[in-house]
């Protein structure tokens, strides 16, 4: 089974990666863009079919060790 | 003094650190692999010290943070016993949960390395009973992601508890911007746990124990701690 963990920055916290994106961004002539947030995406094999199973484990996973919850937030989606 | 210094893959300053520690309490420190379960017996002070821990993989300190033998430190620290974290050190005492907040990018992006001001802000802590309360040290700084944040309410905590034991100043001792080379919140360089057990710091005390070294303003903070266990023996 596959599954995606999205990991991003709770909002107010600081971002100055994406803030130098932006400017990289911009000087290369991209237009429109209004901000730019750095986050992280974990795709995982689940083993198994259990999918109640799957979304607890990576909840688990997100909590314990994939995010930093003092600041950042996370997305579970089990796709497949 | 028994002093352990643990040590996980990618830690590079161990040696600086028992260096400084043998020099000045006169004993050579255990150095403790990651993956054991616990401190030796009899252990006074544990350092976690700095590097690139697992090669900084997901955030920094945020795998050595979950290695076996953190939960002998925690214990360690749950009975009052002494944790010096210093740098990487201090990224995985977060992680871990020893100390609040969390350490990152630099403001400004840059990987710092050269010698800062700090500001010892009180005298009367384990920790920095070798200063006088105001007084400004230099030591070395060395990190990429030095920049302490924690929410509102942690910062208010901290502040008002006075956990805030170093602070990036100038020279003269006055807290500005533009002595804040990493951005922290409240150019925070250094706070403790709340029994005041547990601290944690960015700049290397370690690299300013001997004349060789160019100076010696790191060397107050283990004379300190040799003091506080000579007087409680």
């Amino acid at each position: 089974m596959k599954a995606r963990v999205t990991v991003t920055l709770k909002s107010g916290i600081l971002d100055p990666q994406g803030k130098a994106i932006e400017g990289a961004l911009r000087s290369l002539g991209v237009s429109g863009i209004a901000s730019v947030r750095l986050g992280k995406i974990f795709d995982i094999e689940i083993e198994g079919a259990d999918r109640a199973g799957a979304e607890a484990a990576l909840k688990a996973a997100a909590e314990k060790l994939l995010a930093n919850t003092v600041i950042e937030n996370y997305r579970v989606e089990v796709t497949g | 003094m028994k002093s352990a210094v643990i040590i996980f893959p990618g830690i590079n300053r161990e040696r600086d650190m028992a260096r400084a520690l043998r020099l000045i309490s006169g004993r050579e420190p255990a150095m403790v692999w990651h993956a054991d379960r616990e401190l030796p017996p009899g252990t006074d002070l544990v350092v976690i010290p700095g590097g690139f821990s697992y090669g900084d993989y997901l955030r920094c300190g945020a795998i050595a943070a979950r290695a076996p033998i953190i939960d002998a430190v925690r214990a360690f620290a749950a009975k009052g016993g002494l944790v010096l974290a210093v740098c990487n050190g201090f990224q995985i005492a977060c992680e871990a949960g020893l100390l609040p907040g969390v350490l990152m990018r630099n403001a400004q992006l840059r990987f710092i390395c050269r010698d800062v001001y700090l500001r010892v802000e009180r005298s009367d802590m384990s920790f920095t009973r070798g200063y006088n309360a105001g007084q400004v040290i230099r030591v070395p700084v060395a990190h990429g992601e030095g920049n302490y944040i924690a929410d509102g309410e942690t910062i208010a905590r901290l502040e008002g508890e006075g956990r805030v034991i170093f602070r990036y100043s100038s020279p003269d001792g006055i807290v500005d911007p533009d002595w804040n080379h990493n951005g922290a919140m409240n150019a925070i360089a250094g706070i403790v746990n709340e029994p005041g057990n547990v601290l944690g710091m960015m700049p290397h005390p370690e690299n300013h124990v001997e004349a060789a070294m160019g100076r010696t303003d790191g060397r107050g903070l283990f004379a300190g701690l040799v003091d506080h266990f000579e007087r409680a023996a």
